[in-house]
């Protein structure tokens, strides 16, 4: 079921260069290679490009995450009150199997695997992560998609008292997304449970989250606890907020500008004060992989 | 008590709030520069830049009040608040142009089509002739034209103001605390004002 899709980012994909050349001789100087040697050894990996994954700091401290504070720092100080086990998803709608699936009985199916993938905010910074996790499409499989079905929807937990920044009404809680279900079948698409080899963080959307590396951030939903398969397109949060800024589809597109951001370019953080920005790239990179998704369709109009 | 503070503050020279002033961007850039201020240092100091330059405006709008309904006589600190509020802005500026966007046709771009940018310049031109008439000589020669042409700031704080509500993704508290606090400060002048023309 796993590795249907081939990683081409390494290692060596994760943070622009000059910081990840400092950091590798600042670990090599503390002989702690061993934990970053393991990650994306996988063959084919040369890049014309040398990107590399973030750290483990920019990972975990830089988050968009309005349900514990809208501040970047904000999830990281306050999501670690938040209660991730026991915790079960939801899994209901056009499909065979409905029910509440325990998340550590969904893991007890899956064969987890890494993917560093590049991610690419609206806001127009990016990351590279090396995420751990399964394909949403094997998760699908185990409840079962219907023949009716067109759209995934999920949900993201709605826990006020966890969840400090739910006070306000930023949004319209829970958070919501959603996918057409042939996005959410793609192989890219992930389920993830881990970053570095390590189990999910709180603030990154522990303890299962989703992971759409073509599309804008706020597409990956995190803390899943409700997965529903519809016939018609979900309402997703941001679009319910602001729908001439944010769209059902939200791929990444350079040449579709949003009104507050240009997207033709991004800044790749890590690089310090002095980094500049990096074009943006069609489908963030993946397009080779899920351009023909969209075989057909105006993609200005469907942003 | 308002008496003791305001002798106390007479003896205060406005030359330490310009130095006091000049103390914090360059505490920010320290820390971005050492990466004391996260993973995206330029949105760090950027925003730090922006947010402490509308406090200075919102801090200058409140002398006149203060002095009003209080007595505290904060006037003589006034310029030096004003032409910090014009630093911070010019280097909020600096940051966006030279370490945020860099690329000209996007800067240009982002300008005419992003409104909370449009804002922000139109904000930023109007502090110009305020920054450039903040000293004795052009105050002696604009006479009392110089009070008709600093009312700007009246504009100035709420276009500002403005900028930070339509930069805010979703519905957040913050930059509204901020509007209505300078809407009220504003609404505050309004029946002197009213009081004096019917005069």
């Amino acid at each position: 079921m796993a590795h249907r899709w081939t990683n081409t980012l390494s290692a060596a994909d994760v943070t622009p260069k000059q910081a990840y050349l400092n950091r590798r001789q600042i670990m090599a100087g503390l002989g702690g290679m061993a934990g970053l040697a393991g990650l994306g050894a996988l063959p084919g990996a040369a890049q014309a490009e040398t990107l590399e994954p973030n750290s483990w700091e920019d990972v975990t401290t830089y988050c968009n995450y309005y349900e514990f504070g809208t501040g970047k720092g904000d999830p990281a100080k306050n999501a670690g009150q938040l209660t991730t086990t026991p915790w079960s998803v939801k899994i209901d709608g056009l499909v065979d199997r409905p029910g509440d699936y325990d998340f550590q009985k969904i893991l007890g199916e899956m064969t987890l695997e890494e993917r560093i993938y590049r991610f690419r905010c609206v806001e127009a910074w990016s990351m590279v992560v090396p995420w751990m996790g399964f394909e949403l499409a094997d998760l699908l499989a185990l409840a079962g998609v219907q023949e009716g079905a067109k759209y995934v929807s999920f949900e993201t937990l709605y826990r006020p008292s966890e969840m400090p920044g739910t006070a306000y009404p930023v949004l319209d809680w829970p958070y919501r997304e959603g996918l057409r279900l042939d996005e959410a079948l793609h192989p890219l698409t992930l389920m993830a449970t881990g970053i570095f080899g390590k189990d999910l963080p709180n603030q990154n959307g522990a303890p299962l989250r989703l992971v759409v590396p073509w599309k804008y951030g706020f597409k990956s939903i995190k803390s899943i606890v409700r997965i529903s398969l519809t016939d018609t397109q979900p309402q997703t949060s941001w679009n319910m907020a602001n729908a001439r800024e944010y769209g059902f589809y939200s791929n990444v597109n350079p040449k579709v500008s949003h009104p507050r951001w240009s997207q033709a370019t991004e800044r790749r953080l890590g690089g310090g004060l002095f980094a500049g920005r990096d074009d943006t790239l069609m489908f963030n990179g993946y397009e080779e992989e899920v351009a023909s998704l969209y075989d057909g369709m105006d993609l200005t109009k469907h942003f | 008590m308002i008496d003791r503070c305001n002798q106390m503050l007479r003896r205060l020279p406005p030359w330490g709030l310009y130095l006091l002033g000049a103390f914090y961007p360059a505490w920010l850039l320290y820390l971005g520069l050492t990466g004391g201020s996260g993973p995206d240092p330029v949105k760090a100091l950027e925003h730090g830049l922006g947010e402490a330059a509308l406090q200075l405006v919102i801090l200058g709008l409140f002398v006149t009040p203060l002095r009003r309904f209080t007595g505290l006589n904060l006037l003589r600190f006034r310029r030096a608040i004003g032409i910090l509020a014009f630093a911070y802005v010019t280097l909020h500026l600096l940051v966006w142009l030279v370490l945020d966007v860099q690329i000209l046709s996007q800067i240009l771009r982002d300008i005419a089509k992003r409104p909370y940018i449009t804002i922000g310049m139109v904000g930023f031109a109007l502090m110009l002739p305020l920054a450039l008439t903040s000293n004795n000589r052009a105050t002696r020669w604009l006479g009392p034209r110089w009070r008709q042409l600093h009312r700007l700031t009246y504009l100035v704080a709420l276009l500002g103001g403005l900028h930070y509500v339509m930069l805010a993704k979703g519905f957040q508290m913050e930059p509204l605390i901020y509007l209505a606090v300078i809407v009220t400060l504003l609404l505050l002048r309004l029946p002197r004002q009213t009081k004096r023309r019917l005069a």
